[in-house]
């Protein structure tokens, strides 16, 4: 096994009593998907939260690439490499969709800048419109991001990250809300971002995952139940037992 | 029904549509606040109106940095403008600066305060963040409110007067209003070149980010308090920069210049020309001052009208009159 890229020993986070997610060890491997499934309210969006810097751990330690990256302030996370999107569109609505990605490309060249001139910036339009290529959207850079239907403000979104050229892609639902048609987009775009780019993602959509994933985590209540392939997860007993019980809860 | 929704957003920011004309306006858009400054003494009805949209108008300018383009909604403005004003007469009537010494002096004192005032204002949201910049500048109100020895109180900062400038071996007569018009002037042009090449700089994509999402503008790798801060203490010193001005323009600081009601007008100023607009803000305080000396000659009453025009705004243009201008042109 090659050096972890993400590591996360023991990692918990509670808010007040209430214990969202505890003692969660993992290992991830570069070039690998990774799928974190789990029934509501199992602590997946915490997971993705603390790996994102949005929140800091409560208990353990997060490294990446080697280095103890726990409590480090959450704009500092896209400049070490890790960018995310979230599971509800989370855009620039009022600007156009080339500005959309244009300023994510710029806090890699300046932040407080107030003197330039930052039309003469050229070079941060090649690298928006390559990132918009990327997601398939040049031919609608021009227009202002609200106007776009759902999917198109997905891919928008993977495009601002993808941007920042971060080794690891943290996407929450990145087909939430999305058509058959749309879905089938989504997965073309992961699987060609897959081929260089360390992915984590928060799906719902089963058939999606086994057919995208190296591997699956399953949470559960706050805990990590199964960690495997996805043939392994498929038949391991606990995540069965998991997924069938809520579904006699239902029935 | 998502095709019409894209040709909409296309006739609106088209490659090939609109972009033309308002990317010429933003290039022209320094000369031509100035141009229409200098006409604005002949075509006002007074002079005194024409100073008064100067000062309020560079005011406006400052509070939209903040407002307008970052999109933090401050109620306490007057105390940067108040700032400015008072410390720039105490700079010339107390310390014995020269009148070109106390713009920069006032500048440093409501600059200063702003950094402060931004510090503590900026860990609150939303309607938390209006109330602390309001609750501190009540404070900053009641503070010159008590030390009436030093700032003259409720009788406002008085005694220093400056009749003749001299610079340069120029020598211009101060109390002439057309002269002072025009020396004020220099520095508000001077003043809007800079917020110009702010709003076109890498920053200012940053606090248009901000406004338009501050989760992601975090998540792009931008330190969004450090971006507030800054944008505060900018805004703060444009607006301190207005307070000196309106100092040598009276020759005293009245104390209302800290109260409320002018942080109030800052903000009913800018939400009537248009917030988020270069414009908007000189729009706003001019129809605002010109509703204000139009309606004063036949009803001392004239808050009633001014307010009720306010308000038919915020329900029905919440664009406000220069933002409106600009969406109905580029709506056609």
């Amino acid at each position: 096994m090659s050096t972890p890229l993400l590591a996360v020993e023991n990692i918990g986070r509670r808010f007040g009593g209430f214990v969202a997610l505890e003692g969660v060890t993992a290992a991830f491997e570069p070039n690998k998907v990774t799928a974190i499934i789990g029934p509501n309210g199992a602590g997946k969006s915490t997971f993705f939260n603390l790996l994102s810097g949005v929140l800091a751990p409560s208990t353990g330690a997060i490294r990446f690439k080697g280095r103890d990256i726990t409590g480090t302030p959450q704009h500092r996370f896209v400049h070490l490499g890790i960018a995310r999107s979230y599971q509800i569109t989370n855009i620039f609505p009022e600007l156009s969709v080339h500005e959309n990605v244009r300023v994510a490309a710029q806090a890699f060249r300046t932040r407080y800048d107030i003197w330039r001139n930052r039309a003469a910036m050229t070079e941060l339009d090649d690298s928006a419109d390559a990132a918009l290529a990327a997601v398939g959207l040049v031919g609608r850079r021009a227009v202002t991001a609200k106007f776009l239907a759902h999917g198109q403000q997905r891919a928008l979104e993977i495009a601002i990250a993808l941007v920042a050229d971060p080794e690891l892609l943290l996407l929450d639902e990145p087909t939430a809300g999305m058509g058959p048609e749309e879905t089938r987009d989504m997965v073309a775009l992961l699987e060609k971002l897959a081929a260089d780019r360390t992915i984590l993602l928060v799906e719902h959509k089963m058939k999606m995952i086994l057919g995208l994933s190296d591997r699956i985590l399953v949470l559960h209540h706050g805990r990590l139940i199964a960690d495997g392939s996805p043939q392994h997860i498929q038949t391991d007993p606990e995540v069965r037992r998991v997924y069938l019980g809520q579904n006699d809860g239902y029935a | 029904m998502t095709a019409s929704v894209h040709s909409i957003a296309e006739v609106m920011t088209g490659p090939t549509g609109h972009r033309g004309w308002r990317a010429r306006l933003t290039a022209w858009r320094v000369p031509l606040s100035i141009l229409v400054l200098c006409l604005l003494p002949w075509v006002l009805p007074s002079q005194a109106l024409a100073v008064n949209v100067l000062i309020y108008g560079l005011l406006a300018v400052g509070y939209n940095l903040l407002f307008g383009y970052t999109g933090m909604l401050s109620f306490g403005h007057a105390a940067f403008f108040g700032a400015g004003a008072y410390a720039a007469g105490l700079g010339i009537g107390q310390l014995g600066l020269p009148w070109y010494a106390a713009i920069p002096f006032g500048m440093l004192v409501g600059g200063a305060l702003a950094f402060a005032v931004g510090l503590l204002s900026i860990r609150t949201r939303g309607i938390y963040f209006s109330m602390v910049t309001l609750a501190l500048a009540q404070l900053v109100y009641y503070a010159a409110l008590q030390s009436s020895s030093i700032t003259g109180g409720e009788n406002g900062l008085r005694g220093f007067t400056v009749a003749r400038i001299e610079l340069f071996g120029w020598s211009v007569d101060f109390l002439d209003p057309v002269k002072k018009y025009y020396v004020l002037m220099v520095f508000a042009a001077v003043a809007l070149w800079l917020v110009s090449r702010v709003l076109a700089s890498p920053f200012g994509a940053v606090i248009e980010a901000i406004r338009e999402n501050e989760t992601r503008a975090r998540a792009c790798g931008y330190d969004v308090e450090r971006t507030k801060v800054m944008a505060f203490t900018l805004s703060g010193l444009v607006c301190a920069l207005a307070g000196t001005l309106f100092a040598l323009h009276l020759a005293i600081v009245p104390l209302d210049t800290l109260s409320i009601q002018t942080s109030g007008m800052i903000v009913m100023m800018t939400l009537l020309g248009g917030a988020g607009s270069f414009f908007g803000p000189f729009v706003g305080a001019l129809a605002f001052l010109l509703m204000e000396d139009v309606v004063a000659l036949w009803t001392p009453h004239w808050q009633i009208v001014v307010g009720t025009v306010f308000i038919l705004f915020v329900l029905f243009l919440p664009k406000g009159i220069w933002g409106t201008l600009i969406a109905w042109r580029a709506g056609r």
